[in-house]
């Protein structure tokens, strides 16, 4: 059962991720990886926001696998992350590689600490 | 490539975003074609790849308030891997189309988890760890820059010595 909802929550965040990518890149003509960029922040802003849920005893360990192991997990990545700042390092664009590093780090923390807060004012 | 600023690319035809590059034109092409089976690839992968990750937390379980060394490893090694299976699929002639989509983005992209690495640092700060966080949050930066450079790197010096 809780293998089960680990991968149902992937099936859906992994292809979501892509389609979100997708979607953004068609509109922004960047080298800028701004794809990756919103569903870390907005997975990092999700998984805050379950497991404060889960310390405050309003989320059951399997919502936590599906929404937060599952979904989360899928949606968000650390080897595209990687990667891009690799290639933007090798591109020239070394400015935008650590650029790339230093936000994507900010923003990740600051969505976490922002999902935490938010779950302790609606649960707690 | 020309006109977003970039300087001359020493690896050219690599694609940014391993997930999906539109300035790539076969990547384009997803736009446009029917991308059901694409989305399909993606999704499958992203299963497996997040089991094995499931899997390597019940293997390996962190205690609360300790330094996150299983997530710390199943990202790094999921970089390491998609340095390595870029390169390759760069210089596959008549890779399958659904292969980048597959492997790369959903089972490496399921693997791999962002959203963890910053919650666990954001629970180690409030738990009274803050040395703890600091430390891996730039050990898991660290790991995963130098996992993706070392295995691109040491791939196409291998592809390159096999093509000689």
């Amino acid at each position: 059962m809780n293998w089960l909802l680990v991968i149902a929550g992937a099936m859906v965040g992994a292809p979501l991720r892509y389609l979100t990518d997708r979607a953004v890149q068609s509109r922004h003509d960047t080298v800028f990886p701004w794809g990756t960029f919103t569903v870390n922040v907005a997975g990092s802003l999700l998984l805050g926001l379950i497991t404060g849920a889960a310390t405050a005893g309003a989320a059951s360990t399997h919502t936590q696998l599906l929404l937060g192991t599952g979904l989360c997990g899928a949606l968000t990545t650390y080897s595209t992350f990687s990667y891009e700042t690799l290639r933007l390092a090798e591109n020239g664009d070394r400015f935008f590689a650590a650029a790339n590093v230093a936000a994507g780090v900010a923003a990740g923390l600051g969505a976490a600490f922002t999902g935490a807060a938010l779950a302790h004012a609606i649960w707690a | 490539m020309a006109g977003h600023g970039r300087g001359p690319d020493p690896v050219p035809n690599e694609p940014v975003d391993p997930d999906v590059d539109l300035h790539i034109p076969a990547q384009r092409d997803e736009l446009r074609r029917r991308h059901a089976p694409v989305v399909a690839a993606v999704s499958l992968g992203g299963g497996i790849g997040a089991a094995a990750r499931y899997g390597a937390s019940l293997l390996w379980p962190t205690q609360a308030g300790t330094f996150p060394w299983t997530t710390l490893l199943v990202n790094v090694t999921g970089c390491a891997l998609i340095g390595l299976f870029m390169v390759v699929l760069t210089e596959l002639d008549s890779a399958h189309r659904l292969l980048r989509p597959f492997f790369g983005t959903g089972v490496l992209g399921g693997f791999t988890t962002f959203s963890t690495y910053a919650t666990d640092i954001q629970r180690l700060i409030e738990e009274g760890s803050p040395r703890t966080a600091l430390v891996y949050l730039g050990l898991t930066v660290a790991g995963a820059v130098a996992a993706v450079w070392t295995a691109a790197s040491l791939t196409r010096r291998a592809l390159a010595w096999r093509q000689r």
